[in-house]
């Protein structure tokens, strides 16, 4: 009888093992290490010095210019998030309440642009919008302006790249929470006396609500982290965070800071996610991606 | 005790019955995934896991033409003669490779072609090189001796690369919108013309930008007595800049669709828009910076196959073939071997082998200054 209940108590432990394995494998343990290295010192020949050392946090902590990176960085990818909500939601609703019945091929289109690498996909932008890309050249060819317009390489650029990118996310989330909501209610609300607009505002909208926040968490999420679109597409000064890390970790060879850098992004998109999960929950997200 | 021997003790006792077969290979199993899966600390318990084994040697380079040339005129008879693979990567820059092998281990990776004597000393200070044996390279008197002795210099008379190839990095412009005249004229100060405000670019690299801003406040890049004169023209410069570039082909790209008029620019890529037609003029200006690149045997390395392999490449019918894919001289000295006609018209080739008009960067000077010129640029460039 005893060994019975114990045996029970582990099966859901000895079912969770390998999923527990692999995650500690490959997320907690290098986790630990990035921890670890955050308390070392690079020296000057650009070895670790190993041993405790706070000077790395001191730095990061204290000085205003990781401080300003940090608020760019919150800055263009809160910017991306507000027009991926507002670009995003109108084909979405569209998918949602199409008569189409190609749902399915609508939504295989939102997800073609996966099927295509992200750097690619960002390049493409220099052939757009170069002093010889295509819309200039159109510009050019039909007489709107006399000489090509210098379009690239500043924090728009960067902005349009990441867009771009993360408005599938946006488009999926939100689709998904409005592919939910039941029809009859909008029909209530007419049938009660609401315009279209008020049926939408007053009952689709508010209950769209979790997928709209849901796509702007991941959007804020992977903006804030990428470091791709600045190079590509950003002037010299054009930096975000994801950059800092890159350059302490490659090119000045300082992984003690650079993982100082990356737990303090780390940290505070993490404190973004708990602070989502509890008023909203992850659920969300997780319908989108089912 | 190193890693080895700490093997050999844990194969002992499971010989000598002091522990068991399921222990001895839990222990030796988790020391694997361990140090395979998380590197970084872990990884100094393990150091000789991954060692190479004398059947392959690995070789990593910059991809691209100069791999191609390597693999049909070095690596293939290289192989055929001693039965040795030579397993060939690619990296995109030395910071990222520099990065990898940091992240790997003694014997993981063999040789690799290198950037200048900057990052020679780099390896070395980070314990990185090792030691040839010049006798098994016959091919190395054929190399320009002025490219050897900084090398020397820097690991106590020893070598643990061998120079293969050099070049400028000079000013590259479009002669649409700037003449040779102006160009001249001005120097590494037309960089930071006003005139060509939107128009100018640079190699986000920190030493380039800081070498370029000593020659614009008229200084000695390698002795510079103002670093805050050089940090105002790196600020001039940023200002002025549409972009910073940070390959090859983002250099050759923005001239070529004229994003840019002028810009820092390595020669060999100057020379291959030139070959495609596009009007570009390129000038080593006064004081201009030269760099050599060299092949470079990791500490950990199977020594006799990589000299073996070293000479191969050293041989003049191999290195002239990889100098015309790539646009740079070759390292060898036009004295001693017959280049051929291609080589003599490449830019910054010096037929008299001496080298002794180019500036490099003072090895010593510049890793004393790394730490905190790098960081320093790095919120220079962001605006600081």
């Amino acid at each position: 009888m005893a060994a019975d209940i114990a045996g029970e108590r582990r099966a859901p432990w000895m079912l969770l093992s390998p999923s527990l394995a692999t995650v500690g494998l490959l997320l907690i343990i290098p986790m630990m290490f990035i921890i670890v290295y955050s308390f070392w010192l690079r020296t000057a020949t650009g070895a670790d010095q190993v041993g405790f050392y706070l000077d790395n946090w001191i730095e990061v902590l204290g000085d205003r210019f990781y401080r300003d990176i940090l608020f760019q960085t919150f800055a263009i990818a809160f910017y991306t998030t507000i027009i991926c909500a507002f670009v995003g939601y109108i084909p979405a609703y569209f998918v949602a309440n199409t008569p189409m019945k190609s749902k399915a091929f609508l939504l295989l289109m939102l997800m073609l642009p996966f099927w295509i690498s992200y750097i690619i996909r960002t390049m493409s932008w220099i052939n757009i919008l170069g002093t010889s890309g295509a819309l200039n050249t159109m510009m050019l060819s039909i007489g709107i302006i006399d000489e090509p317009i210098q379009m690239l390489y500043n924090q728009t650029t960067v902005i349009l790249g990441l867009v771009h990118y993360l408005l599938p996310f946006m488009i999926l989330n939100v689709y998904v929470s409005l592919d939910g909501i039941d029809k009859n209610l909008t029909e209530a609300a007419q049938s009660l006396g609401c315009t279209g607009w008020q049926a939408f505002r007053e009952v689709t909208l508010p209950l769209s609500f979790p997928g709209l926040a849901a796509g702007s968490l991941l959007c804020f999420v992977l903006a804030a982290g990428t470091y791709i679109t600045p190079i590509v597409l950003g002037g010299p000064r054009d930096a975000m965070f994801a950059n800092l890390v890159f350059e302490a970790i490659v090119t000045q060879l300082n992984w003690p800071l650079g993982s100082a850098l990356s737990l303090v992004l780390l940290a505070l998109l993490g404190a973004l996610v708990v602070v989502y999960t509890r008023y909203l929950g992850v659920d969300q997200i997780a319908k989108s991606f089912k | 005790m190193d890693d080895t021997k700490r093997y050999e003790r844990l194969l002992n006792r499971y010989r000598d019955g002091d522990i068991n077969r399921r222990t001895f290979l839990t222990a030796l199993g988790a020391a694997g995934v361990v140090a395979g899966v998380t590197g970084g600390p872990m990884g100094m318990l393990a150091r000789k896991a991954q060692a190479a084994t004398p059947e392959q040697v690995r070789f990593d380079g910059w991809g691209g033409v100069v791999s191609e040339a390597f693999e049909k005129h070095a690596f293939a008879p290289y192989t055929k003669k001693t039965g040795i693979d030579v397993i060939s990567g690619t990296f995109g820059g030395a910071d990222e490779y520099i990065a990898r092998v940091k992240a790997g281990q003694p014997g993981e990776f063999n040789l690799a072609h290198l950037s200048g004597v900057f990052d020679y000393a780099r390896y070395h200070g980070l314990e990185l090189t090792s030691e040839i044996n010049e006798a098994n390279i016959p091919n190395l008197s054929n190399v320009i001796s002025s490219l050897i002795e900084p090398l020397r210099k820097i690991t106590g008379g020893t070598i643990s690369a061998v120079p293969y190839d050099y070049g400028t990095t000079g000013i590259a412009y479009n002669r649409k919108h700037i003449s040779d005249e102006e160009a001249k004229a001005k120097g590494a100060k037309l960089m930071v013309d006003e005139a060509y405000k939107g128009k100018i670019g640079g190699w986000g690299e920190w030493k380039t930008r800081i070498w370029y801003g000593a020659l614009q406040s008229d200084q000695d890049p390698n002795n510079i007595k103002d670093i805050d004169a050089v940090w105002d023209m790196i600020r001039s410069h940023r200002d002025l800049a549409l972009k910073y570039w940070s390959s090859g082909a983002e250099l050759m790209s923005l001239l070529a669709e004229e994003e840019i008029y002028v810009t820092e620019g390595w020669s060999g890529r100057i020379k291959a828009l030139q070959d495609q037609g596009h009007d570009i003029g390129y000038l080593d200006p006064a004081g201009g910076l030269g760099w050599q690149e060299c092949l470079f045997v990791l500490r950990g390395s199977p020594m006799a196959a990589c000299e073996e392999l070293l000479n191969f490449m050293l041989e003049p019918e191999v290195a002239i073939a990889v100098a015309e894919g790539q646009s740079y001289p070759p390292a060898l000295d036009p004295k001693k071997v017959d280049l051929g006609k291609i080589i003599p018209t490449l830019p910054a080739f010096d037929p008299s082998g001496t080298l002794s008009s180019l500036s490099f960067f003072d090895p010593a000077y510049w890793n004393e200054n790394e730490a905190d010129w790098s960081k320093t640029f790095s919120r220079v460039q962001r605006g600081y």
